[in-house]
């Protein structure tokens, strides 16, 4: 056996695919020492990485998914483990054939080769499907299999060559001791390692060994069921592992693909079963391998019956026969995407788990890259491990969501769509009185906001909203929220944002700490509101929030629901380790009414003794008010482009100051609206950005349109990109677009949703000049404009007002103009609403 | 007393194994201080001679025409029917086929436990046994409750040993009488086996898996079994690629075998393949990677690619024969 | 010709095995459930001599209604009716399974043939069919790998040594037979479907003890020698072929 080291610069638990791509890139970087475990043997630790079924379809709605899912098939064909042999997602239902034409707008949007085809063509690529169960066919010709096991070898191998890597096999964990909340140490029944980083590759494992230092990794293992059936003749007569394309059944969620002489069969459609990390059995305890268990084949009827259906040619033969059998384990997060990234909870310790094989060698690269610079080429936006709020990490809520999850695996997933499972965990005070108006509750975070509200619903006549003809146009969503919006343009709306993350930064070293992460200046009055871009270190986007000075050592931090976690993981890394700052987290402390629109100054006036006059509360300041008997902190922004305030009050104080403003604004035409308007209709029309849809680490302030008058003469993170950025013409620019009047072939009017592809007229793809292409980040409706607007970024020569392109939704074109290149807004442009 | 069923192979002589449970009954015997009887099927031949050696006195001899053939529901009834007569407090024979089958039939007619492949067996107030489970992996301690113990003993005992105190052996002629009513099998046929080898019987299994790489690549391997008088055999991933037929396959969806001795050529040994190979008796294997299972669980093992290491054993041999 | 082969849930097990905190079985927590590979065999046998003959197959267990899982499974090989002997507690001591085997033949319709696997792949017993043979009377022939239909007869043969035995045996008859008998077939889906619908007899089974009570299962010490590496690559050749010869599969 190898000599087993005492120290490392890195170590890297688990050798499936994850850990060995890790090592390889890590090595490829310069890292040295790194040492490589796994509790079991090698080539096949016995972890999901020996028992996938291995293949790859590039396309996913997910930009970021399909980015890791390219990296990967490069390096697997790189390193000569990749078989190409197309795929085929097949329909057999009308919903289904929508959901496809869906999929062909992102294969476009990403620039991926693929087509819609008729169950004749599908026949004719695989000659032993019945087509006439099927309507129609999504042909992807660069879908392909991989050899993960062997993959990893080679890597190990170049690492090893490098003179970087020490790979132990047959090498338990036995604890991770961590000083100060960072990792020190590396405990192994070979002996302990001293090091300040591990990473943390072990799949369905990964929650035990995090336990161990402290952390926490919210994936939780479930089977996955799969079949061979064989031996079937056509087949075997290839002479290969796979000749023909890869079906993927998508109605009844499942694949069919051949396997040598075998027809592999796998399903995400039987019940979820999920296993507990801890009740793995071990490799001696297996009959196969830790990760593939016994077969339950009652789950699997079902399956068979739909699998013969579509293949009843090959399958119904007495000499073809079902020869494999198992329950394969893999890991399900509760939001679907993979764990990437440093812990919130302890420095030096790295999460790689939830990645399927399809992304793992371009995930070993992201984690690498990150590890190493500080910010990979990927935007890991979704799936930084660092997104969950508390009681999204705990066990229950992980089983919740896995539960309802796994159905989704080959589901239609609308954009819109909310979970079902484990809701109601985060309520701000208002909730009640939401709920009496009939609120439409959607979930960010854990919180449940209101959406819309039925109360509302008499608006929608006496406005004049239209609804939405199309089903899929109007699910998840409703008219009401475009009459909240015309009514608070027209009178005064309040809306619940308790769901904004807080935090307080205080201590001698609070101004020249923000000064380091933020791009606005911070040494402005007490008493001021800043908005601010938050940068990585490559002068992408990381986050945009806003910081009020409360005091001259003393400031707020707010920032949106959705990205709070991320934010706090990241202000809470660069807290400087001399005491200087203290940072807490006050979202819970905090309870917030937004109380915009033209009569938003007569409502407040109506409740307080302080003066609010424009003279003496402008616009971006902050003032302590005391509404009745509520002390209230009082921001004077807006989102919506309306005249008003946040309201901060102490949550035990939040339904007294819900009906004082209630009670108040009755006068003049106060209506409770949702976060349809609040983050989509006002905001577009205002033409406002929003984290993780416009703003992403790949484009930075000057592309978005954010890029501040001045710049600070203080140091912060991305400042020489962003300096750089300034001084030059951008690659693209955020800009907004109109769709007049969109009508379908069967004259319906349609309402993209995002996501969609931007084409010139005579359909070629947009992209910039760094590769990035041109899809809509956001979509929404601009009531008070009586359009729909889109968003998207633009290179040079498209980003110019009035440039006409088209947009594919749902398999139709639909043309669109740029209406605005830049962030001047289309509604109120000189904000004088909510400057007034 | 102590009855021992023994056998003999073709030339009259006592079988390795009828010495094996001789020795284990006059241990026994000695333990609890009662003598020992043999008890064997035919005409007495040699037998009271070699028994003589052994120290055991007693011979009885059952005959009659119904067990010229061995057939075990003769055996057994006339055995019964012997212990019925005698009341020893156990009776032992060795372990497999006919043997057991006629064990079985004389428990069954006497509604008395009987337990197969003892390695142990403890006597006392409690008679326990030790016996091999699931092909040998496992040992199960258990009790025989029953004033007659049937037993059936797995090879490797206590080493048989002749004995200064050579006895004189009486021997009692049994003819018992078997009933009439009971239609038995009967031996019409016996022949000599043709050697035609199977993956399942051939004494060496050159198997290759990934490694191999190829349906071509197995050539090599093919060479390999005809020098040491062996077949080939293959894993999952070679049947898959369509490299092997699946009759190939060792393994727990293909075939479990036995052999002498096992060549892994580029199998890393996932359980899977290594519950068809595990009761080999000697594995070599010839890997890449050291650390694989197939390499740790082997006797011996050769760190290398199956292409370059196979080529220069084929050579090796044909150097080794020419030269010789 | 109807042929009825008993069949035993078997726990599939892999390389290692596990035993509870007692001692006293196999922990099967993490492990599925089969039937041992003779007995595979056995089920093979059966249906093809039911679809030769025109007959019907049938296979039959002893235990509680999880067993059914087994019987299903030879089911979806081709056997034609199923019936479970329930016995909730049994623990598979061979005196009372072959009486519960015994009872339940004497009240099913007659069978001219009744296969078993040569021995369990757990316990191992190996008795079981050769007592059910003695109490029905009827005749006997164990460790078979080969099966020939005659008039009225069987024609068995079995492997010896260096030889091959031929036995015939009348009908009804109690075969037990061994792995290599044939390839069985693997269950096929439409098999599958149809052995999940089929319905299970249940027959009571009486009380029964045996006689041989297990005290305590143990793995066998064992003395699993570190692997000798012969060398790296070719150069290894010498080595290799130096242990072949010592093997006697290479002429010194």
């Amino acid at each position: 056996m190898t000599p087993f080291p005492d120290r490392a610069q890195v170590v890297v638990i688990g050798a499936g695919i994850v850990g060995n791509s890790v090592v390889h890139h890590l090595a490829r970087l310069g890292w040295r020492d790194i040492l490589l475990l796994d509790k079991g043997p090698l080539p096949d630790p016995g972890g999901s990485t020996g028992h996938a079924s291995n293949f790859v379809f590039p396309v996913d709605h997910s930009r970021e998914i399909t980015l890791l899912t390219g990296d990967s098939m490069r390096q697997y064909s790189e390193l000569g483990m990749l078989t190409t042999c197309g795929g085929i997602e097949v329909a057999r239902t009308p919903e289904r054939v929508q959901e496809l034409h869906r999929r062909m707008s992102s294969a476009r949007a990403w620039g991926i080769d693929a087509e819609l085809i008729t169950p004749a063509e599908v026949a004719q690529d695989v000659p032993c499907l019945d087509p006439t169960v099927l309507l129609a066919g999504f042909r992807t010709p660069s879908v392909a299999v991989v050899d993960p096991l062997r993959a990893g070898e080679l890597m190990r191998q170049r690492a090893t060559e490098a003179g970087a890597l020490t790979v132990a096999a047959l090498t338990e964990v036995l604890g991770i001791d961590t000083e100060d909340d960072r990792v020190r140490r590396v405990r192994t029944d070979r002996g302990d390692v001293d090091t300040e980083y591990v990473v943390v590759a072990c799949g369905v494992w990964s929650p035990r060994i995090a336990r161990l230092a402290g952390a926490t990794i919210p994936l939780t293992p479930a089977v996955h069921q799969m079949i061979d059936v064989g031996p079937i003749a056509e087949l075997a007569a290839t002479g290969r592992e796979i000749a023909f394309p890869i079906i993927r059944d998508m109605d009844p969620l499942m694949y069919e693909r051949q396997s040598g002489a075998d027809l592999e069969i796998g399903s995400y459609a039987h019940r979820p079963i999920l296993y507990e990390p801890d009740e793995i059995p071990s490799a001696a305890a297996a009959a196969l391998s830790p990760t593939q268990l016994p077969f339950t084949p009652d789950d699997f009827d079902p399956q068979m019956e739909a699998a013969l259906d579509l293949f009843a040619g090959v399958l119904d033969r007495p000499d073809a026969g079902i020869r494999h059998a198992i329950n394969g384990l893999l890991s399900l997060t509760p939001d679907g995407h993979p764990l990437l990234g440093e812990t919130p909870e302890v420095r030096g310790l790295w999460s790689a788990a939830a990645v399927w094989i399809k992304e793992g060698p371009g995930v070993g690269r992201l984690i690498a890259e990150w590890m190493t610079a500080g910010a990979p080429e990927i935007d890991p936006h979704a799936a930084d491990i660092a997104r969950f709020a508390p009681h999204e990490r705990t066990r229950s809520h992980v089983r919740a969501r896995a539960s309802e999850g796994f159905n989704k695996t080959y589901g239609i997933v609308h954009p819109r769509e909310q979970w079902g499972s484990d809701r109601g965990a985060r309520r701000s005070p208002f909730y009640e009185r939401e709920r009496a108006l009939g609120a439409e509750f959607f979930e960010v975070a854990g919180w449940e906001r209101p959406q819309w509200y039925g109360a509302n619903s008499p608006l929608v006549a006496e406005l004049g909203v239209e609804g939405r003809p199309h089903e899929w146009d109007a699910r998840w969503w409703s008219p009401i929220i475009n009459a909240e919006h015309l009514a608070m343009r027209r009178g005064v709306a309040m809306i619940d944002l308790s769901a904004f993350s807080q935090f307080d930064v205080s201590g001698p070293g609070a101004l020249a700490y923000l000064q380091h992460l933020t791009v606005a200046q911070m040494d402005r009055p007490v008493g001021r509101v800043i908005y601010t871009p938050v940068l990585g270190p490559d002068g992408g986007f990381r986050s945009d929030l806003t910081v009020v000075r409360l005091g001259e050592n003393r400031f707020r931090v707010v920032t949106g629901g959705s990205d709070g976690a991320r934010d706090l993981a990241w202000f809470a890394r660069h807290r400087p380790g001399d005491g200087s700052v203290a940072l807490a987290d006050v979202t819970s402390a905090v309870c917030t009414l937004g109380l915009w629109g033209p009569r938003a100054r007569d409502v407040l006036a109506a409740v307080t003794d302080d003066d609010v006059s424009d003279a003496a509360f402008p616009f971006a300041t902050a003032r302590e008010l005391t509404i009745g008997s509520t002390p209230v902190l009082a921001l004077r922004l807006s989102y919506v482009g309306e005249l008003g305030w946040e309201l901060h009050a102490a949550p035990e104080s939040g339904l007294r100051l819900w009906d004082t403003l209630v009670e108040a604004g009755a006068p003049h035409g106060l209506v409770p609206a949702g976060i349809g308007v609040y983050g989509t209709t006002a905001r577009i029309e205002k033409g406002y950005r929003l984290m993780g849809h416009e703003l992403d680490a790949e484009h930075g302030p000057v592309e978005a349109g954010l890029a501040l008058s001045g710049l600070k003469s203080q140091d912060f993170v991305g400042k020489a990109a962003y300096t750089k950025a300034r001084e030059g013409e951008p690659e693209a620019t955020l800009c907004t677009l109109r769709l007049d009047d969109a009508r379908d072939t069967a004259g319906l009017r349609r309402y993209p949703q995002g996501g969609e592809p931007l084409l010139t007229p005579d359909g070629r793809r947009v992209v910039d000049r760094r590769g990035r292409p041109s899809y809509v980040t956001s979509a929404g409706a601009a009531p008070s404009l009586g359009t729909h607007l889109l968003m998207a970024y633009l290179p040079p020569g498209y980003a110019a007002e009035g440039t006409g392109l088209v947009v594919e939704y749902l398999g139709e074109r639909y043309p669109v103009t740029v209406a605005r290149a830049g962030r001047t807004p289309l509604f109120d442009p000189d904000d004088s609403r909510m400057r007034g | 007393m102590m009855l021992a069923m023994v056998e003999r192979d073709g030339d009259g002589a006592l079988t390795a194994e009828s010495a094996e449970v001789l020795a284990t009954a006059r241990g026994l015997a000695e333990q609890c201080g009662v003598p020992v009887g043999a008890v064997a099927v035919g005409d007495a031949g040699d037998l009271p001679d070699d028994l003589a050696k052994r120290g055991i006195a007693t011979l009885h001899l059952l005959q009659h025409e119904l067990l010229a053939d061995g057939e075990p529901a003769s055996v057994g009834e006339a055995l019964a029917g012997l212990v019925t007569a005698l009341r020893p407090a156990a009776v032992l024979a060795a372990d497999g086929g006919r043997c057991t089958d006629a064990m079985a039939w004389a428990a069954a007619a006497l509604d008395a436990p009987l337990a197969t492949a003892c390695t142990e067996i403890r006597p006392g107030d409690e008679w326990e046994v030790t016996r091999e489970r699931s092909g040998g992996i496992l040992l199960e301690d258990a009790v025989l409750a029953a004033p007659v113990r049937f037993c059936t003993l797995r090879p490797g005992g206590p080493s048989p040993s002749e004995t200064a105190a050579a006895a004189e052996v009486t021997v009692h002629v049994v003819v018992p009488e078997l009933g009439t009513s009971v239609p038995r099998a009967r031996l019409v046929e016996r022949t000599r086996r043709s050697s035609g080898m199977t993956l399942a019987s051939a004494p060496v299994v050159v198997a290759g898996g990934r490694g191999v790489g190829s349906a071509e690549g197995y050539g090599v391997l093919e060479e390999l079994a005809g020098l040491v008088g062996g077949v080939v055999g293959c894993s999952r991933v070679a049947t898959n690629n369509g490299w092997r037929p699946h009759a190939d396959q060792v393994g727990l969806t293909g075939t479990r075998i036995s052999p002498d001795l096992y060549v892994a050529c580029g199998i890393s040994g996932a359980t899977q393949h290594w519950v068809g190979c595990m009761n080999a008796r000697a594995i070599l294997a010839v890997n890449t990677d050291p650390e694989a299972p197939m390499v740790s669980r082997a006797t011996w093992a050769v760190i290398g690619d199956v292409h370059a290491v196979l080529p220069a054993v084929v050579a090796e041999i044909r150097r080794r024969s020419e030269g010789g | 010709m109807d042929v009825l082969v008993c069949v035993k849930r078997v726990p599939a097990v892999g390389a290692e095995i596990l035993l509870t905190a007692d001692g006293t079985a196999v922990d099967t927590r993490h492990l599925g459930f089969t039937i041992g590979p003779h007995e595979e065999c056995a089920v093979e046998e059966a249906v093809r001599i039911a679809e030769r003959t025109g007959g019907a197959a049938g296979v039959l267990t002893v235990g509680a209604p999880e067993t059914e899982e087994q019987l299903r499974y030879a089911m979806s090989m081709g056997a034609d009716h199923a019936v479970r002997v329930d016995a909730p507690g049994a623990d598979g001591d061979p005196q009372a399974t072959a009486a519960a085997i015994t009872g339940a033949l004497r009240d099913l319709p007659p069978y001219d043939l009744v296969l078993f696997g040569a021995a369990s792949a757990d316990a191992g017993h190996a008795q079981v069919g050769v007592r059910v043979a003695c109490a029905l009377r009827r005749p006997v022939v164990g460790g078979v790998k080969g099966i020939e239909l005659d008039d009225g007869c069987v024609r068995l043969r079995r492997e010896v040594g260096d030889g091959v035995e031929v036995h015939e045996a009348p009908l009804p008859a109690v075969v037990t037979v061994l792995e290599g008998l044939n390839l069985p077939r693997y269950p096929t889906i439409k098999g599958r479907l149809r052995a999940k619908k089929a319905p299970i007899r249940v027959l009571p089974a009486a009380p029964a003890a045996g006689d041989l009570r297990l005290r305590r299962l143990r793995h066998r010490p064992e003395a699993r020698a570190a692997t000798i590496v012969l060398g790296r690559g070719a150069d290894a050749a010498p080595a290799v072929v130096d242990v072949l010869t010592d093997l006697g599969m290479v002429r010194r």
